[in-house]
């Protein structure tokens, strides 16, 4: 059994990290269906309801694309204003980006949609609900792009100046695309966040993956076969990302 | 060319780096700055060359005043040439991009002229087998080497070069020595801040010493090297030269 051991001195082959991930896949599947089989019988009924499964599922790729667009562009802005010498515009970007990084995901859709947007007699839930998520992944990445921005040294802002490009040159040309190769992990993984983040969205009724889930639940009574599937579809979404997403990591290091 | 310095002060803090220097040298090629670390040479070099400005008095350049905004430093810069130490290059750009990006962005070339123009400046620095790296795959000399060949292309009034080899090992230096001895032998003005000695004997028309707030001593190479006035010039050389 000594190839299921990855030490450092001696690392395990290759096939044995294949064969017991697939042995641990089997395993466990087995292992539920064993303990959860006899009471689950409610696959069929389930199984009705996947047009409403899909549909959610479609929505929440689609809330969370536009979400990512979105808070992009709120944390770029935010990013920038944090950096800029006008005081007021820094103090609103300090203001907004730890206010919103203070409070949960869920207060911030209570009180976006139920408080605010009930106030101002908006009361369309999906645009709403895309600006609140929005919002608050975009103060996290507004901190992402900071710590990019402020990585790249003092002396590439000097060669810049010295050969006259303007501070907006400077930004397009040189500080952003060195600030786009190191903020893409990061920023990847905040869109797998995004993702699992507008399942929150269901409490003011979008009709998205999860509240699809509940929906299903409750129409058919059987909550192990109509949340199982909800995990997947989240699965299937954000471990490709994850991936990804480590496989940039392991570039950007590589290059530098 | 014509550098002249009046009453120019600039502190950190409380550091006065330049305490109310006033100072002149004309020279047809190449003006050395030479003095302790910390002494001010960089300090100096950045008022020269337009990256700071003094906190007050005025530096004058062929007999114009540099102005204090922003903007019209900017247009300054333009016009001349400066390397740093180190890092200059920009490195998600390859050493072309990194030369054409000031001609097409600053100085309107196209394109295509741009890149004719790089290629040219890479040729003559024998760079243009590397002209598609990055500046990680370049080594050191050949680095500071591109980064004169980006300064050189926007055909500047003159060269500013912060000890441009003093982060290289000797063969590298000697290669970046090279490139700018001959750039001295086409009549390219050049303000050097060096370490190096023998350089600065061989190829400066005149030598400055920089330390404690000021310029102690200015003279052509020859006379400063074997006749320094100055007992700090004189002790200062005597300790580098002792090996
Ligand atoms: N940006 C800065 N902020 C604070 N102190 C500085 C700065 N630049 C230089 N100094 C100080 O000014 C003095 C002169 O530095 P510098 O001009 O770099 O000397 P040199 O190039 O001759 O080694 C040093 O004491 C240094 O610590
Ligand atoms: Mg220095």
């Amino acid at each position: 059994m000594e190839f299921l051991f990855d030490r450092i001195d001696k690392p395990s082959p290759a096939w044995a990290k294949v064969v017991t991930a697939c042995g641990l896949l089997a395993l466990y599947s087995a292992l539920c269906f064993w303990i959860f089989s006899s009471s689950i019988q409610n696959w069929e009924k389930v199984w009705g309801y996947r047009a409403v499964f899909f549909n959610g599922w479609m929505l929440t790729i689609g809330i969370s694309a536009v979400a990512l667009v979105l808070s992009t562009v709120f944390g770029v802005a935010a990013a920038l204003a944090r950096r800029n010498s006008f005081l007021p515009l820094r103090y609103t970007a300090i203001f907004y980006v730890e206010t919103v990084r203070g409070v949960p995901l869920l207060f911030l859709v209570m009180f976006g949609y139920y408080g605010l947007a009930t106030l101002l007699h908006w009361n369309d839930r999906l645009p709403v609900g895309i600006l609140i998520l929005s919002l608050f992944s975009g103060a996290y990445i507004a901190e992402v792009i900071r710590s990019g921005i402020e990585s790249v040294g003092r002396s590439q802002w000097d060669s810049a100046r010295a050969i006259g490009l303007t501070p907006a040159q400077t930004y397009r040309f040189v500080i952003f695309p060195q600030v786009l190769r190191q903020t893409l992990p990061p920023l990847a993984g905040q869109f797998a966040s995004l993702i699992k983040d507008s399942s929150l969205l269901s409490i003011i009724g979008i009709p998205e993956l999860t509240f699809a889930a509940q929906q299903v639940n409750s129409a058919t009574y059987s909550t192990f076969e109509a949340y199982l599937p909800l995990g997947v579809c989240y699965l299937v979404l954000t471990l490709p990302i994850s991936l990804w997403t480590k496989s940039l990591e392991r570039r950007v290091s590589y290059e530098s | 060319m014509k550098v002249e310095l009046r009453n120019v002060t600039k502190a950190f803090g409380t550091n006065r780096v330049l305490d109310d220097v006033s100072f002149e040298a004309e020279f047809a090629h190449v003006l050395a700055l030479i003095g302790p670390s910390g002494g001010g040479k960089s300090t100096l070099l950045r008022l020269l060359a337009g990256l700071d400005r003094p906190d007050s008095g005025t530096i004058l350049v062929d007999g114009i005043a540099l102005e204090r905004s922003e903007e019209s430093l900017r247009l300054y810069r333009r016009t001349i040439g400066t390397v740093f130490q180190a890092y200059n290059l920009f490195p998600h750009l390859s050493a072309r991009d990194n030369v054409v990006l000031p001609l097409v962005e600053v100085h309107g070339l196209s394109k295509a002229a741009a890149a004719a123009r790089a290629d040219d400046v890479l040729q003559r620095f024998q760079l243009i087998a590397h002209a598609d790296k990055q500046p990680g795959l370049l080594s050191g000399g050949q680095r500071q080497r591109v980064a004169i060949a980006r300064a050189l292309a926007i055909e500047p009034k003159f060269l500013l070069l912060d000890e441009p080899t003093s982060a290289l090992d000797p063969e590298m230096t000697a290669e970046v020595l090279d490139v700018i001895a001959e750039l001295r032998t086409l009549g390219q003005p050049i303000i050097l801040v060096t370490h190096e000695m023998g350089f600065a004997r061989q190829s400066a028309d005149l030598v400055a010493f920089v330390a404690d707030g000021g310029i102690r001593e200015c003279a052509p190479a020859g006379t400063f090297f074997s006749n320094p006035t100055t007992p700090e010039t004189r002790k200062f050389l005597e300790k580098i030269l002792k090996y």
